[in-house]
């Protein structure tokens, strides 16, 4: 209990000094994070969408298995990027190993099936409710998925929200192709994983209020956006 | 925007339609022609509205033929239109869901929004234009369902149960604007198991009973002098007081 005090004493007094090495890191970790769901969203939206409305061979088998990469383990997609990036690695020239590009890119492949899967459910439920009205209008598959997406804004805000949170949060797969180095590639997690092991833990406690609580502002800006538009938009 | 030669008339040849092991549609052949008011009455179940999408081309066929024997049948798709039942309009205003639909038949960007209006002016939402669709309310829903589907200048106009869920004041608008739309030019067919409504709108009658098209007659003739035992008791059940 008292430790717990102490860290949001702690937390409160970290915000409050604007400490520019801890500003850095919380910047940094919103840079990648974010960076890594609008890639993720860019890409896993029409995923979404093509097997949402998409017939073709193999889909129920591909269904099962984006689900099934919901639950990808981040050290595992780490550890895969780290390969990819290694100097003896197939991208190995790109020199991008421990940086802040690789960490975006192993959140990018981290959070793509949740994404992707959650925005597959969201469209196909739509798909069910529009799919004569839509078809009777003309609209083809590929313009329907369109239509759909817009359509299902609100719900897609939910899965990206989704994508968000799990990226805001793990810490396995940018420790290991960040390699959490000061001031270029350490972000809130991986301080917190640091401090605890040195056994600093009002700090780590106090990154984890600051972390904890960005998520919730954003998760509760977009819950009230989805809200106040549902309302206007039925 | 009316192409020269009609998509009518439209012929059905043995068609049969079935689904989980149950014949919905049992071998209908009947020849569709333009004018008049088809309205398809029958009991739940009897097949009405698998035979609305079977002709408006939303399913295909188990075996039997659908053809469009007009002049103009090349180009069919854009040449008929649907109301649904249930109608499903897009998050967005009313104006932008008749927009969408006419922009999907390939009108001309800056044409959509006096048509939209005009539409929306027939079935008296004009002044709704820019409300979102899915607030307003049911009959409201199924008004703007019309007013999208007449703004695609249909031939054919297929409406499936198109009151089954409005209140009497509704359902004398959604008729009423059935009736300007026919007034124009276009040919309708519509479904109902409201024999009241059958009467007001038909001008002839197809009765299905168990997916078979069990009597054809002018609307008239079939309420006054039903010439098979099935219609004559289901005009009896439904209309006890006549």
């Amino acid at each position: 209990m008292n430790s717990l005090h102490e860290a949001f004493a702690q937390a409160a007094a970290l915000v409050a000094s604007g400490d520019p090495a801890l500003v850095d890191i919380v910047l940094l970790s919103l840079r990648v994070s974010l960076s890594a769901v609008c890639i993720a969203t860019l890409i896993g939206l029409p995923i979404g969408a093509a097997i949402g409305v998409g017939r073709f061979p193999g889909r129920r088998a591909l269904i099962v298995v984006l689900n099934a990469l919901m639950g990808l383990p981040p050290v595992v997609v780490g550890l895969l990027v780290y390969l990819l990036l290694s100097r003896a690695g197939p991208l190995g020239e790109l020199g991008i190993l421990f940086t802040p590009a690789a960490m975006v890119i192993a959140q990018s492949i981290l959070i793509l099936p949740i994404i992707a899967a959650l925005a597959r459910q969201a469209i196909e439920d739509a798909w069910t409710e529009y799919q004569e009205q839509l078809r009777s209008l003309g609209a083809g598959r590929l313009s329907a998925a369109f239509t759909l997406l817009r359509d299902t804004r609100f719900s897609l805000l939910t899965a990206v929200l989704a994508g968000f949170g799990r990226a805001a949060a793990e810490v396995g797969a940018v420790m290991i192709v960040g390699g959490n180095i000061d001031g270029v590639t350490r972000v809130m997690t991986t301080a917190i994983a640091l401090e605890t092991s040195k056994g600093d833990l009002p700090l780590a406690l106090g990154l984890g209020v600051i972390l904890i609580s960005l998520v919730l502002i954003l998760n509760a800006a977009a819950y009230l956006t989805k809200e106040a538009a549902q309302r206007r938009y039925g | 925007m009316r192409a020269p030669s009609s998509i009518l008339p439209l012929a059905l040849v043995e068609v049969t339609f079935a689904a989980g092991g149950r014949t919905i549609v049992d071998a209908i052949t009947c020849e569709i022609g333009p004018s008049a008011r088809t309205v398809i009455v029958g009991p739940n179940g009897a097949g009405k509205s698998v035979l609305m999408r079977l002709c408006h081309g939303l399913l295909a066929p188990t075996t039997g033929r659908i053809e469009w024997r007009g002049a103009g049948a090349s180009a069919v798709g854009r040449r008929q239109a649907m109301v649904f039942q249930r109608p499903v309009m897009l998050r967005r205003s009313a104006q932008a869901n008749i927009e969408y639909a006419l922009a999907l038949h390939g009108v001309p960007r800056r044409d959509r929004w006096a048509l939209a209006r005009d539409a929306l002016g027939r079935v008296g939402l004009g002044h709704l234009a820019e409300r979102p669709a899915r607030v307003l309310s049911g009959g409201e829903q199924q008004r703007l369902a019309i007013a999208r589907a007449w703004a695609l200048r249909p031939e054919v106009l297929f409406l499936d149960e198109p009151t089954a869920s409005l209140d009497p004041t509704a359902t004398r608008e959604i008729e009423a604007a059935i009736d300007a739309i026919h007034a124009s030019g276009t040919k309708i067919v519509m479904t109902t198991h409201n024999l009241g409504q059958a009467r007001r709108l038909a001008d002839e009658i197809l009765f299905l009973h168990q997916g078979r098209l069990v009597e054809r007659a002018p609307a008239i003739r079939f309420f006054t002098s039903p010439a098979t035992a099935e219609a004559a008791a289901f005009i009896k059940g439904e209309l006890p007081w006549t």
